[in-house]
Formats: C-alpha cells, sequence, structure tokens
C-alpha cells in the first residue's frame, strides 16, 4: 500500500529523460547491434576470429590485466596513505588523483610518449636496463595504468574512512600484530570496494584509445588494441567489420557493467551499515 | 615511553614509523612519475622551442578555430546534458515506475561503453551505411563528419555525468520538502527551483564541471564522427593529434597546454565544490534500492 504521490513532472521529467537516452543513448547502440548482426553468423564469427583480431583481444586484455593489477596494489596503498597519515602536501596529493580523469586522453597519450620515448625522461634511463616501454605492449599497460588509477583509490577511499576504529582496537587487544590484523580483519572489509574499484579499471583499462594509440606501436598482432583495430577498420571503409569487431567491445562492456553493479551493490551491503 | 599516554589514541595498524614513512615515500615517487610528471612534460615541451613558437601555435588559424570548435561543442552539449540529468534525476528520485532500474543502468551505459564504440554506433545511424544515413543524404543534412556529430558523440560519453551527481543526493534527501511545498501551492518548476535546487545546487555544479571537462577533452568517440578536416571540424584534442603526427611537436604540446590548464581548473574547481560537500553522497546509497 503506497500512498499517493502528490508531486507534479512526472511526465515532463521522464519524457525527456527517455527521449534523451533513447536518442543518444539507445538508438546509436541499437544501430551497431542491428549492423552486427546483419551479417549473418558465419561472417560475424569468421570477422571477430580473425587472427588479427584474436591478437588484438590478447594485447587489450593482458595489458588491462598487467594495468589492474598494478592499479590494485598502488590505488590500495594511495587510498591507504590518503586516509590514514597526515603528512605535508597530502591533500595536494589527493586532488592529483583526479588528473587523470581531468586530463584529456590525447594530452595524457602524447605527455606519456614523450616521457617514456627512447630519449625521454623516464625511457633514456631505463633503455640503459635493456626496458623499452614506448612503442611496446609495456608502454599500453603504462597508459592504462594512469587512465584508470583514480577508480580504485576513490571507491576503496571512503570506505577506508568509515572503518570503525573500535574493530582494529579489539583485534590489536586479542594481540593481533598489524600485519595480522590487516590481513583478516581490515582486508576482508575492504575487499567488496576494492573488488568494485578494480573492475571499473579493468573495463575502463578495455575500451580506452586515445592515451594508448600514441605510445603504443600500434603494430598488427603485437601492440595493435582492439579499439585501435576498429578504427583501422572504419578507415579502411570495412564497415562491417568494424561493427562486429565493435560488437565484440560492446559485449564486453556490458558484461563489465553487470559484474561492477552486482560488485557495488556487495560492496554497499557491507559498508552502508556503519 | 613508560608514562601512559592520557588522552591520545592508541596507534592504529600501519602506524610504525618506518612503515608509514617507506609507504608515503613509495607512493609520492610512484605518484609523481605516474601524474605529476606527465604534467610537467607538457609545459617542457610546449615552450621547448621558446615563447614565440609556443604564441605562434596558440594564435595560429587552425588552432583558434579548434578551440572554437570544443567551446561550441561545449556550449550545446554541456546545458543539454545537465538539463537531461536534472530531469533524470527528478523522475527517478522523486517518483516509482516500472522499469526504473532498468532505466538507471541504461544511463550507466555510456560510462563503460568506449568511445570508440560510441563514435562507431553513430556512424551506424547518421552515416550513409547507417540508419538514417541515406535519408539524410537526400534532405542534404550534413551530421557526420560535421559539427553535429562531434556534438551528439560528446554528449554520448558525457550522458551520464549529472546525472550521476544528482540522483544519489536527490535519493538521500528524500521527497518531503517538495510535497510539502507542492501540497502549500506552490508549482513543480517553482518547487524545483526553490526547495530542491538550493539543496543540490553544488552537486549539480560538480556535475556540470566534470561534464565540461570530458566533452573539451573527448577523442576517440569525436575522432571517428568528425571529418578530422583542418580548420573545419577539428576539436582541440584532434587538433593535438595532427600535429603531433605532422612531427609538429612543440606545436602539439602547445595545443595541449591548453586543455592540461582546463584539466588543472577542473581539479582545483572539483576540491573547491567538494568542501561544500559535493561529490559526497554518491555511492552511499543505491538509488534503485530504497524505493522498492
Amino acid at each position: 500500500m503506497r500512498r499517493r504521490n502528490v508531486l507534479p513532472g512526472l511526465p515532463l521529467s521522464l519524457g525527456v529523460t527517455l527521449f534523451y537516452v533513447g536518442l543518444i543513448v539507445v538508438l546509436p547502440l541499437a544501430a551497431l547491434v542491428i549492423k552486427a548482426a546483419s551479417l549473418g553468423p558465419a561472417d560475424y564469427w569468421q570477422i571477430i576470429s580473425s587472427p588479427r583480431a584474436v591478437a588484438s583481444y590478447r594485447v587489450t586484455v593482458l595489458s588491462a590485466l598487467g594495468a589492474t593489477v598494478f592499479n590494485l596494489f598502488f590505488g590500495l596503498a594511495l587510498a591507504w596513505v590518503l586516509t590514514r597519515y597526515r603528512f605535508p602536501g597530502r591533500r595536494i596529493v589527493d586532488a592529483m588523483v583526479d588528473l587523470p580523469f581531468a586530463l584529456p586522453t590525447a594530452v595524457a597519450g602524447i605527455a606519456l610518449t614523450a616521457l617514456f620515448a627512447n630519449n625521454g625522461w623516464f625511457g633514456s634511463i631505463l633503455g640503459e636496463f635493456g626496458i623499452k616501454v614506448a612503442y611496446t605492449q609495456l608502454g599500453i599497460m603504462i597508459a592504462m595504468c594512469f587512465t584508470s588509477i583514480p577508480f580504485v583509490v576513490r571507491t576503496v577511499q571512503p570506505v577506508l574512512e568509515d572503518l570503525d576504529p573500535a574493530l582494529e582496537e579489539a583485534a590489536q587487544s586479542l594481540g593481533g600484530s598489524d600485519w595480522e590484523i590487516f590481513r583478516k580483519v581490515i582486508l576482508p572489509l575492504l575487499t567488496p570496494a576494492l573488488m568494485a574499484g578494480v573492475s571499473l579499471s579493468f573495463a575502463r583499462s578495455l575500451g580506452e584509445f586515445g592515451a594508448i594509440i600514441f605510445i603504443a606501436g600500434n603494430q598488427p598482432m603485437s601492440t595493435e588494441i582492439t579499439a585501435l583495430l576498429i578504427f583501422i577498420r572504419l578507415e579502411e571503409y570495412d564497415y562491417q567489420a568494424a561493427a562486429a569487431i565493435a560488437s565484440v567491445l560492446l559485449i564486453t562492456a556490458f558484461v563489465m557493467l553487470a559484474i561492477t553493479n552486482w560488485l557495488q551493490a556487495r560492496a554497499l551491503r557491507y559498508t552502508v551499515k556503519g | 615511553m613508560s608514562n601512559h599516554p592520557s588522552r591520545r589514541k592508541p596507534p592504529r595498524v600501519g602506524d610504525n614509523p618506518l612503515f608509514r614513512r617507506t609507504l608515503i615515500g613509495i607512493v609520492l615517487v610512484i605518484g609523481f612519475f605516474m601524474v605529476l610528471a606527465p604534467l610537467v612534460i607538457i609545459a617542457v615541451e610546449a615552450f621547448a622551442k621558446g615563447w614565440q613558437v609556443y604564441r605562434d601555435t596558440i594564435i595560429h588559424p587552425d588552432t583558434l578555430h579548434a578551440v572554437g570548435l570544443t567551446v561550441l561543442a561545449a556550449l550545446i552539449a554541456v546545458p543539454l546534458n545537465t538539463a537531461f540529468g536534472i530531469a533524470a534525476a527528478w523522475a527517478i528520485t522523486k517518483f516509482d515506475f516500472w522499469g526504473k532500474r532498468f532505466l538507471l543502468v541504461v544511463i550507466e551505459i555510456p560510462f563503460s561503453v568506449s568511445p570508440i564504440v560510441a563514435g562507431v554506433a553513430y556512424l551506424f545511424v547518421y552515416g550513409l551505411q547507417g540508419l538514417f544515413g541515406p535519408l539524410l543524404d537526400a534532405w542534404d543534412i550534413k551530421i557526420l563528419f560535421a559539427i553535429p556529430g562531434i556534438i551528439i558523440a560528446s554528449m554520448f560519453v558525457t550522458a551520464s555525468f549529472v546525472a550521476r551527481e544528482l540522483i544519489p543526493l536527490m535519493q538521500a534527501q528524500g521527497r518531503d520538502l517538495e510535497e510539502a511545498a507542492t501540497s502549500l501551492g506552490a508549482s513543480g518548476f517553482r518547487t524545483f527551483l526553490s526547495v530542491t535546487l538550493p539543496n543540490v545546487k553544488w552537486a549539480l555544479l560538480y556535475g556540470v564541471i566534470l561534464c565540461n571537462a570530458r566533452v573539451m577533452g573527448e577523442f576517440g568517440a569525436v575522432s571517428v564522427v568528425s571529418g578530422n578536416i583542418r580548420g573545419q571540424t577539428n576539436t582541440l584534442p584532434l587538433h593535438i593529434e595532427l600535429l603531433y603526427h605532422d612531427y609538429q611537436a612543440a606545436g602539439a604540446f602547445a595545443s595541449a597546454s591548453i586543455l592540461a590548464l582546463l584539466a588543472v581548473f577542473t581539479i582545483i574547481a572539483k576540491v573547491l565544490l567538494e568542501r561544500q560537500g559535493a561529490g559526497r553522497v554518491r555511492k552511499t546509497a543505491n538509488p534503485a534500492e530504497k524505493t522498492s
């Protein structure tokens, strides 16, 4: 039994919302799906399983995994340092975490390339140790790390802030060492948020384009990401192939969205009740 | 150290000074390399060939045109997105209707779809091989490889920005105030302006600023739907790419410095708005949960 809603404006606000979402979001995605579906199963499969496409999935997924694992540890450390410790410049560091969100990806791309090129600040030093970053898969990973690090930090940070000190005190009074308490008390409480952040970071890395194409070598079969392959197919006027490969990224995005929503709902269940 | 600290908090996990300093040190060093260095190198490279080259790049007609187009795209896309964000937040938080959860998911989609996929998708709506392409061609309306395409592609990638700031906050604030205002005879519009808006203004501005930064910096989606025509359909990020691939590194970085400056201003605005409480409520209340 629900009381009657007296507020006005449902037809207008819902109408505007549905119109906008329909025109801007649903219509193009539907057009893409229709185009991909018009190929027929055999052709579709042949395009999305071609060696070059498969190589691009491998490069994209492996780089995204590498970047996400790095972000898992570094993002957790960064969130921990920002919430647990007070040190000069903490607020500035906290603000700078959002830079990868605010800096346009093309700008990040050329900046990272300049840093990691063979004659760049970092590239020349790493080159002495025989490590090549620019125009290799390592470069792709670094660009992905850069663009997706805020996701992990900003998802874990609020949970870390709300952590009840009494839990730690109880564990301390029972004689637990810092490491034991972190592993058995704190980490399990952080895990849902950490997983949600990690999945956001992974999803973002899979679709990233602007920051990567400058630093990646863009060589087919070895340093070509899936988003770039779509772009190349378009430039070749091979619209069907572009549609088919784009639909693979779209499906991946939907799967990641479902996983992230599920993880976030789980994370909320653990954090909303204080 | 034998005296019992009277009212001091006991050390928490990880407060061991050695561990603490080491961790702060590691994080700051990596953070410097990852985040600050890119910002610094943009400035260094932009002025690598001297102030004169920098100035020449900035006042070059192509650069100015790219800046103008970027600003134009933002001036159209951001207000439309804001209107949509407000409408979506009002509908979702003030009413219960069938399919609300699904609508919330759809609003989140642009956030997780690759910008390249977005660009390709628009090609299949308005392009010659797309749904409306032949019709538009017959009427001689150009959307793709022209300014409207750039604007709607920017609207796709930022569709969630304002709504996702407003929805959690308006959800948390409930409906009581608005119901009171309406029962006292205020119109819906008046209720929104005098009751809802004052409570959400900072969050709204926060969403608008993030939306603006993304519109001005969008690269992937725009590079598919713009024709990349120099001096015509190049936004600033596309202009940067063009110069960069033309081996005009100093010019590319000079143009990039404009966007880097925008990023820094965005972050400063974000920090100031967070002091007013914006950006806090997000993720602490799940909009879909409370209502059912």
